[in-house]
């Protein structure tokens, strides 16, 4: 890739910000796996790979997966978020599980129930 | 507001407005609060209802007798009353919104500002969070000086503990001559219990990487290592693919932006050596030699890295300096504590993160203004103690650093304050202990820590620690005197004030801090040969209370089948007993025990 240049960066900043902020033809709904090393030491790993074969089970197609760091809560990882497009905001789950992933998917992936037991706060962090 | 809906009036809600009218005119507030009767307001379910405005507090099923509380307390102090307020069906508690958990509602995010939120190993998703708008910023609309003026105006301070204002240290590297001249990353976060700098690489590498082009670009340095420990793989992985893509942009490498600038990095790897975080030790590791410290009459920043100038910070630093940039110093002064606007060293500012780990209910990485005080970080944003328990005491700044007794939580938490006290912020683990810890044992854990770590080339740190170790761990297991611990204080000056290194000139502070606040620990160990916390095993007497043990626990003989020693006696379903003789006080009968009939002396 060539170098880029001051304009680029605004340009790669829109076009990033579409899939960081669901849109629509970008995708439904967005799961975050948190994996910094506290994520993948309580099991992580296993957590996306139930993710992705959920959404392999399902055939679904509108759902993107990705990863992220250490959401700070370590004592309740593994924790992912998930957005929903035309939602108010981001939901983190705590404390996951392949068994819980699934109930996530059912309930609020594809029918927009939100899990309470698993959820610990809608929203993001403020940020500066 | 009281809802006079035909369901609340049937709920006697216009006894609570008279009994409300009541109360104003006792307490002379009739003209500044009027009473409005409105129709029903459709939760008929929990009445008689009132609202109370602005607030639009909802409160529910009153009766006569709430009425003097709420007027005292909503209207007078300003405080709603909770228990009269409207409460989600309790099985199914309503979501906060994350702004309202405690956990997150206190914290401030500098360094940490993408964490959770992009993916670190896509440079795109940095650049959508307005990454390297900083540095291009600077590269156009700055001369090196004015980045240099910022980041001091800023009061930055070096996060890696030592609090040595940023701003000074690039601008003296600055004057010194020299055609090489090298910025380094510190990632060799060695401390117990202390994960900031791998959690910022891990959840946003690219921010350490604006923050060194930035100084490097201040500094007319073209060469840049990150020194970052190999026991971090995933930090490491991330960082790695963090500089190749950084170099496909052509972020890094010759004319970056398109301008005269070039700069690359460079990984080092550390082995795991604590010492090779200090930075003339860390520099030594670089150039392939042993990871030994100097002494450090000429400052790395004249002669470092293969004696060329060298600016050293730490991965947190690095990581506030493209925001500091973005947003302008005046921004980072707002918060904090302090004034830096004469002296740098003046206050403390911006952000830090802490690794908040023990006896905590919330463990977890927390990034605070500087200025929160230690009961905020443990209590709000940590949930408090667990199971209930009793907090002791603090430790922050790692094994390095001092303990903070419970009276004096109410300090607030910046780079003097810590110092004053006797413990130091240090990297920033601030690990809780509650009172089933034992300081003495905590100081022992500390010392051995940095006895082994300690490099050996300096005589004051290798045998002044390991001497004031054997004096600690004689008076764990009942061989102190008191005595001991007058000559332990005289060991711990010596060693701070010969030692060749910060290693060992803070390697005592947890012993000195604990001999401050909590001699009376360390006298009851040496003087009656116990452990309060009974965390010193060697100093209990362990023994079975025989009513509990055949009552409740009919023999069972748990116990006896964990002691490794055969020092417990006693047939199934009768009482049970301990040979003292025999007993070594592994404590594995107490673990065993479903009854609670092992006590502790």
């Amino acid at each position: 890739m060539a170098k880029i240049t001051i304009a680029d960066l605004e340009k790669i900043r829109e076009e990033s910000r579409r899939t960081l902020v669901l849109r629509e033809g970008a995708g439904r709904a967005k799961v975050t796996v948190h994996m910094g090393t506290c994520g993948i030491a309580a099991g992580a790993r296993d957590i996306m790979s139930a993710v992705l074969k959920e959404i392999e089970d399902r055939n679904l197609t509108d759902v993107i997966v990705t990863n992220s760091g250490c959401a700070g809560l370590c004592s309740k990882e593994p924790m992912i978020t998930v957005e929903i497009v035309n939602y108010p905001a981001p939901v983190k789950y705590i404390e996951m599980t392949p068994g819980r992933i699934k109930k996530v998917f059912e309930s609020h992936i594809i029918n927009g129930q939100i899990v309470k037991e698993y959820a610990l706060a809608i929203g993001s962090e403020t940020t500066h | 507001m009281v809802c006079a809906g035909t369901g609340c009036v049937a709920n006697q809600s216009m006894k609570i407005k008279e009994a409300f009218e009541k109360e104003l005119e006792k307490r002379k507030l009739q003209d500044e609060v009027s009473v409005v009767t409105t129709g029903c307001n459709g939760f008929c379910g929990v009445g008689p209802i009132m609202v109370i405005q602005p607030d639009g507090i909802f409160y529910q099923l009153l009766k006569v007798s709430d009425i003097p509380l709420l007027v005292e307390e909503h209207l007078i102090k300003g405080r709603p009353v909770k228990k009269l307020m409207y409460v989600p069906n309790e099985n199914e508690p309503p979501i906060p919104k994350m702004s309202d958990i405690d956990f997150f509602k206190k914290q401030m995010l500098i360094a940490l500002r993408n964490r959770g939120l992009i993916d670190p190993e896509k440079i795109e998703e940095y650049i959508a969070r307005e990454g390297y708008s900083a540095l291009a910023k600077a590269l156009t609309e700055m001369k090196p000086d004015d980045v240099i003026q910022e980041i001091k105006k800023s009061g930055l301070r070096g996060r890696g503990g030592g609090g040595f204002p940023t701003g000074i240290k690039w601008e003296t590297m600055k004057k010194v001559p020299g055609e090489k001249r090298y910025v380094i990353c510190n990632a060799d976060e060695g401390d117990p219990g202390a994960f900031m700098d791998r959690s910022i690489i891990e959840s946003d590498p690219h921010a350490v990487i604006e923050g060194m082009l930035i100084g490097a670009y201040s500094m007319g340095s073209s060469d840049g290592y990150v020194y970052i420990r190999n026991e971090y793989p995933i930090a490491l992985q991330r960082l790695k693919k963090a500089i190749e893509q950084a170099r496909e942009y052509g972020l890094l490498g010759e004319n970056i932006f398109g301008t005269d600038f070039k700069f690359d990095i460079k990984i080092a790897r550390g082995a795991g050596a604590f010492v090779c975080g200090e930075s003339t030790a860390l520099m030594a590791s670089i150039e392939g030699k042993p990871g030994e410290p100097r002494a450090k009459y000429i400052h790395t920043v004249e002669k470092g890295l293969n004696d060329c100038p060298t600016c050293l910070n730490n991965v947190e630093t690095w990581a506030n300096v493209p925001r500091i940039i973005l947003k302008g110093a005046d921004w980072f002064t707002g918060i904090g504590t302090g004034d830096v606007t004469q002296n740098p060293w003046g206050g403390s500012k911006g952000t830090k993160v802490f690794s908040l780990t023990g006896k905590v209910v919330n463990t977890g990485l927390v990034e605070v203004p500087m200025g929160i005080t230690l009961k905020e970080i443990i209590f709000d944003i940590g949930g408090g103690i667990k199971d209930g328990k009793k907090l002791k005491t603090v430790q922050t700044g790692g094994p390095s650093g001092g303990f903070i007794p419970e009276s004096m939580l109410d300090l607030p938490v910046d780079y003097d304050e810590l110092t004053k006290v006797g413990s130091m912020m240090g990297s920033g683990g601030m690990i809780v202990a509650d009172e089933e810890n034992c300081v003495v044992d905590m100081a022992k854990y500390f010392l051995t820590f940095t006895q082994e770590e300690s490099c050996g080339k300096c005589i004051p740190c290798r045998e002044g620690t390991k001497r004031m170790l054997d004096i600690l761990e004689n008076i764990t297991i009942g061989n102190g005197t008191e005595e001991d611990l007058d000559l332990l204080e005289e060991l711990a000056n010596m060693v701070v004030e010969s030692s060749l290194c910060a290693l060992g000139g803070s390697a005592p502070n947890p012993v000195l801090t604990s001999l401050k606040y909590y001699r009376d620990e360390y006298l009851v160990h040496v003087r009656d040969k116990k452990c309060p916390a009974h965390a010193c095993r060697q100093l209990n007497v362990y023994t079975i209370d025989e009513e509990i043990c055949a009552t409740l626990g009919h023999g069972c003989d748990m116990c006896k089948k964990s002691c490794p020693d055969y020092a417990i006696m006693g047939e199934p379903k009768k009482a049970h007993y301990i040979d003292q003789l025999k007993c070594h006080k592994c404590g594995a009968c107490y673990d065993a025990c479903n009854f609670k009939a092992i006590k502790i002396e």
